[in-house]
Parts: C-alpha cells; sequence; structure tokens
C-alpha cells in the first residue's frame, strides 16, 4: 500500500522526464541509424553508415581532443575553485553571501556574451596584449585569440562558478574540528589541507569535476568564437553538421557518440572512486 | 617539568569579551577541569592553551617555555574535540597514528603504537575498522588514543562525556581519571557538569562571565564557596538571609548562630547568607546549640538517604540523611534543625 503510493509520487517526473529526454533522446538515436534517401532527406532504417564515417581518425582525433580539453577544464576550473570555496567557508556569513550571490550572477550571462567579452580581452586593439606593451614585456601589441589557449580560458571562466558553486555545500559543511584536530596533532595548515580537507571532500570533488566535464563537453560557442577549426569540440561539429550541412543523421551519430563519451567517463569515475567507500 | 601557567590571559573577539584577565597555574602531572555555565568562556581558554585561539592579552606558558605565539602543530598537545573528530577517511588504526606518520615513523612503529594505545584502551582488533563502524564510546577512546599517541605533555578534552550517554558517562569519568593518574599527563578538561568535575579533578576552577570565579580542591570548592553563584553550580545548598551580628556569629530565623567557615570575609553588621549542606545539617525535636526552628513540608525516603524538606521562616531547607539519623518525623510537625558550627559558612548575599 505504502509502496503503490510511492510509485504513484513517481509518476509526474518520470512522464516528465520521459517526454522531455527519453522521446527526444530515442528520435536522435533512430536518426542516427537512418539512411539516406532520394525522395526525402532520410528514411528510418538501420544503416551505420554515420558511425562508419565517424570511426574514421578525423573524427576520434577530435573526440580525444574534446574529451581531453573537457578533462583539463575540470582540473583547472577545480585547481582555481577549490583554494577559493575553502577559503571562502572561512569568511564570515554576510560575506560569504555576497560572494556567492555574485558568482551566482556570472551564471547568468550567456556563453555568447562571454565569448565574445573574451574576444575582445585578448585582441589586438583593446586587449590585454595592451598591458604587456606598457610594462615593457612586449614589443607591440598582437592579438591571443584564436588560440587553444582562449578556448581554454574562457571555458575556465565559464566552469568556475559551477565548480564553486557545487564544492560550496560539502566545504561549508566540512566539520572544522576536524582541521582543528589535524592542527593539533602536528599538521601544518598545508598538510592539513592535503590530508584532511582534500580526502574528507573528496566526493564532492569528484562529482563536481564530472559535471564541469559534461558541461564544457557542451560548449559550442567558446571554441567557435575563439578557436581555430583544429580546436574546435565535437559539440561544435555537431552544430556544423546539424545547421550548416542539414546533414542531421550524421549530427545525430555523432550526439550518440558524444553521449557514450560522456557516460563513460562518468561510469568510469564512479566506478574507480566508489570502491574504497565504507 | 611540564607546569602551566596562565598569566592575565584575555580573549576579545570584537566587544564580546569571552575570557577576561584569568591568571591560573596548574602543577605537572594535576588533572584540572574548567566548569561553569555554557558562554562562561571555559572553552575558549582552553582552545588558547591548545593554540586554537590567539589570546588578546596574557601569555600561557608550560614548563617555563612561552607558547603564546606558538603555532598550533608544534605545540605538542593532545587534545579531544567534543565532536572526537575522528577523520572518516582514515581506518582506526591510520586515525591513531596520524601524528606519527606526519613525522614520518615507519610503519611497524606505527603498527605497534596503534596496537598498544588500543590494547590500553580496551579496544583490541580494531585497527582496520572504519570510523562509521565505531559506537559512541569507541570513538571516544580511539580519539583518546590519538590524542596520546607521541605522549604529550598537556592533554586537553573538550566537554569529553557530552556525546555519550548517562551510565557510559559514568563509567568513562573514572576510566579516565584512572588513565590520566597511571600516565602522569597535565591534563585539562572543559565540562559544565559538576559530577564530572567532581569525580575526576584535583583542581576544579570554576568560571563564570569570562573570568575564574574560584579555583581549588573539589571538596574546597564545595565546602567553602566563594559566592552564591559557585554555591549553586557546585552541589545543592540550603542559603538563609543573615546578618552578621558578631565576629563569627550571624542571626537567622530569630536565633543567632555561630559559624565556623567563611567568617573572615566579612564584619559584625553586614547582610550576609547562610550556607550549609543538605548533608551535614540534621532534624531533631530539641534544639540544640546551633539551630533554627521548622516546619516539616515533605519527606522522601528513597531508602539509601532520607530527604526531609522543611520551612524555616518562610525559607526551604533541605536535610539529607541516612536511616540511622532518622528521627521519626512528620509532615506538619514543628522541628529543629541541627546546623553545626563547621557545616555553617556565610557567603555574600
Amino acid at each position: 500500500m505504502g509502496g503503490l503510493a510511492r510509485y504513484l509520487t513517481l509518476v509526474p517526473s518520470s512522464v516528465m522526464i520521459g517526454a522531455f529526454f527519453a522521446v527526444p533522446f530515442a528520435l536522435i538515436l533512430l536518426t542516427s541509424v537512418s539512411t539516406p534517401d532520394d525522395a526525402q532527406d532520410y528514411i528510418y532504417a538501420f544503416d551505420l553508415q554515420h558511425f562508419e564515417r565517424f570511426a574514421t581518425w578525423f573524427y576520434i582525433e577530435r573526440a580525444l581532443f574534446s574529451a581531453g580539453l573537457c578533462a583539463l577544464i575540470a582540473v583547472l576550473s577545480l585547481l582555481i575553485a577549490f583554494p577559493f570555496t575553502y577559503m571562502l567557508t572561512g569568511f564570515g556569513p554576510r560575506a560569504q553571501n555576497t560572494w556567492l550571490i555574485y558568482i551566482l550572477a556570472q551564471l547568468s550571462l550567456s556563453e555568447v556574451l562571454i565569448a565574445f567579452s573574451w574576444q575582445i580581452l585578448l585582441s589586438r586593439t583593446a586587449g590585454l596584449a595592451n598591458i604587456l606593451v606598457w610594462f615593457g614585456l612586449a614589443e607591440k601589441s598582437f592579438s591571443m585569440a584564436p588560440s587553444a589557449g582562449a578556448v581554454l580560458a574562457a571555458l575556465v571562466y565559464l566552469a568556475v562558478p559551477f565548480s564553486v558553486l557545487l564544492l560550496f555545500p560539502a566545504l561549508s559543511r566540512l566539520d572544522k574540528s576536524l582541521i582543528e584536530a589535524a592542527r593539533t596533532l602536528g599538521g601544518s595548515p598545508l598538510r592539513t589541507f592535503f590530508t584532511v580537507v582534500i580526502p574528507v571532500t573528496r566526493p564532492a570533488i569528484i562529482s563536481s569535476g564530472v559535471t564541469i566535464f559534461v558541461l564544457t563537453l557542451g560548449a559550442i560557442i567558446v571554441p567557435q568564437v575563439l578557436g581555430r577549426p583544429q580546436h574546435w569540440t565535437l559539440s561544435v561539429l555537431i552544430t556544423d553538421q546539424a545547421i550548416f550541412n542539414f546533414n542531421m543523421p550524421f549530427a545525430s551519430a555523432l550526439a550518440v557518440v558524444l553521449l557514450v563519451l560522456s557516460a563513460s567517463v562518468i561510469f568510469a569515475v564512479t566506478k574507480l572512486t566508489g570502491g574504497n567507500k565504507s | 617539568m611540564s607546569d602551566l601557567n596562565i598569566d592575565g590571559v584575555s580573549k576579545h573577539f570584537g566587544s564580546v569579551r569571552a575570557v577576561e584577565d584569568v591568571t591560573l597555574s596548574f602543577k605537572s602531572g594535576e588533572m584540572v577541569c574548567f566548569l561553569g555555565p555554557s558562554g562562561c568562556g571555559k572553552t575558549t581558554l582552553l582552545r588558547m592553551i591548545a593554540g586554537l585561539e590567539e589570546p588578546t592579552a596574557g601569555s600561557i606558558t608550560l614548563g617555563g617555555k612561552d607558547l603564546t605565539r606558538v603555532p598550533v602543530h608544534e605545540r605538542g598537545i593532545g587534545m579531544v574535540f567534543q565532536s572526537f573528530a575522528l577523520f572518516p577517511h582514515l581506518s582506526v588504526g591510520e586515525n591513531i597514528t596520524y601524528a606519527m606518520r606526519i613525522r614520518g615513523a615507519s610503519r611497524s612503529d606505527c603498527a605497534a603504537r596503534a596496537k598498544e594505545l588500543l590494547d590500553m584502551m580496551r579496544l583490541p582488533g580494531v585497527e582496520d575498522r572504519r570510523i562509521s563502524q565505531l559506537s559512541g564510546g569507541q570513538r571516544q577512546r580511539v580519539a583518546i588514543a590519538r590524542a596520546l599517541a607521541l605522549s604529550p605533555s598537556v592533554f586537553l578534552l573538550d566537554e569529553p562525556m557530552s556525546a555519550l550517554d548517562a551510565n557510559l558517562r559514568e563509567a568513562m569519568q573514572i576510566e579516565l581519571r584512572k588513565l590520566q593518574q597511571e600516565l602522569g599527563i597535565t591534563t585539562v578538561v572543559v565540562t559544565h557538569d559538576q559530577t564530572e568535575a567532581m569525580t575526576m579533578a584535583d583542581q576544579i576552577v570554576v568560571m563564570g562571565r569570562a573570568r575564574v570565579l574560584q579555583t581549588g580542591t573539589p571538596m574546597e570548592i564545595y565546602k567553602t564557596p566563594v559566592d552564591r553563584f559557585v554555591a549553586g553550580f557546585i552541589g545543592t545548598s540550603n542559603l538563609l538571609p543573615a546578618r552578621m551580628t558578631g565576629a563569627d556569629t550571624v542571626e537567622t530565623c530569630g536565633v543567632t548562630l555561630r559559624v565556623g567557615t567563611n567568617v573572615d570575609r566579612h564584619k559584625p553588621g553586614d547582610e550576609v547568607l547562610l550556607m550549609t549542606r543538605p548533608e551535614e545539617v540534621f532534624v531533631g525535636h530539641k534544639p540544640t546549640k546551633n539551630s533554627v526552628p521548622g516546619r516539616v513540608t515533605f519527606v522522601r525516603d528513597i531508602g539509601a538517604t532520607i530527604e526531609i524538606l522543611l520551612d524555616c521562616a518562610g525559607h526551604e531547607v533541605v536535610s539529607v540523611l541516612t536511616p540511622k539519623d532518622w528521627p521519626e518525623v512528620e509532615i506538619g510537625q514543628q522541628v529543629h534543625v541541627d546546623m553545626p558550627e563547621a557545616a555553617c559558612s556565610v557567603l555574600a548575599p
């Protein structure tokens, strides 16, 4: 009886997930194995030619590049966000709220806005390079974008607020007496940070790392605006195929590959790190 | 030697005065309890000894060495936290040897020390358990073992019994006291529980409103509290308003009594409180040379002791007697409450 009631409460959310997630995904899956047709663009069939097209070095290299880039972004944004969030939890409640509101406000900036702002920031005429010139570190101003570094910088910028917000609950709940205990046992502040703070909050670090990875894997504007074609990620290629080449089946196939890629990363990470939990 | 000296220590948090001008001195190997209600500054004082808070003024020295500006991790103290603060990501053995491993002790030394400490805490063979698998009492033992791993010169405990249930608490108080005596380690315990302080301490420091109110052995504090606050905090007491009539006499409830304790602090004519402890006053049918008249309002016989509640000129007086002193009284009877000279002490009102 109680069991039935519990299942009934799941109905609305199941319908939502079904309608807005499962059905579109099924359509993508169907399209990805469709076959070209003369009368219309494609008809539903079971044809793996789009996956065969993916299985060339160009696309595999793109997939590996995307995964590597996003992993690097996840690591860099955690390296910035973790110490910051750790210090933030030591502030008074008013300072904490101010910072959190500021960081939340950052999330309201769209990827487009961020991409073009960085483009200006890295440009020859108005960019950071001019500061280098003032300090005499460069002969004359130069453009820093498009480049891999520009893509990386803008995506890390995009990911840091998310990392902070994902890490904040775990770090603010961290029992401060654990840190004090480690200190009384002879741990210097740095040592305590590495032997207590990081291990205790490891689950939160891993889950926010995975979230950032998946999040940046879907970024399409930044790589286009700030990168050269060789810096484009799989998501950009999907957009390219779907919007500019009108090749929905191949775009769908790439989307399926991207999904498998991120799902296997999530699976691998949870498998590897969940092993020694009590 | 590891005498602990606290000299003129104050701690202010903004405009809040948590600890105000505290000067204390403890001998090596003593067990000291900081006793007081919550918010009296006792934990802040302990945290300053640990180095977790820096004093606003004053100094703390241990065995002649000034610790005031020494960072926590270089003080060589052992501390047990109220929440125990065991590391959830480490096993019991790894928790205990954390301090040793930081100093680069070998794996075999660590294992041997962990075993030795767990045997001492009567928890053998739990080295490989997770902290989450331990009960509250076991966690406390592990926290004590961890704090003692490097044989610190000072052992600090912040409300160590508050996370335990009542039965376990009493057993642990005795066990902790025995352990401390065995190791001869200078120990400071913070508590708000007077029984705990009476059970364990060589010296009790009673604190209130950020200051030290009284320092002494449990018996000194019990017998001769300096004021009403301390008297009320340690044990139960009978308080009767009185007026000093001579060097060692007071007038109360229409009679004159001789007072044996604490009289030199007051002069004739002062308004004072006459304090007695319930187990030191007796009830009888005839007046004695130091007694006040009263009326029995309630009798509670709980076997080992009999509690008699009396009304003496509108003030409640309690007498706790053993059955052999039972005066055979009934509720409503007019009796005389014998307050022997030595049992009477006077406090400022």
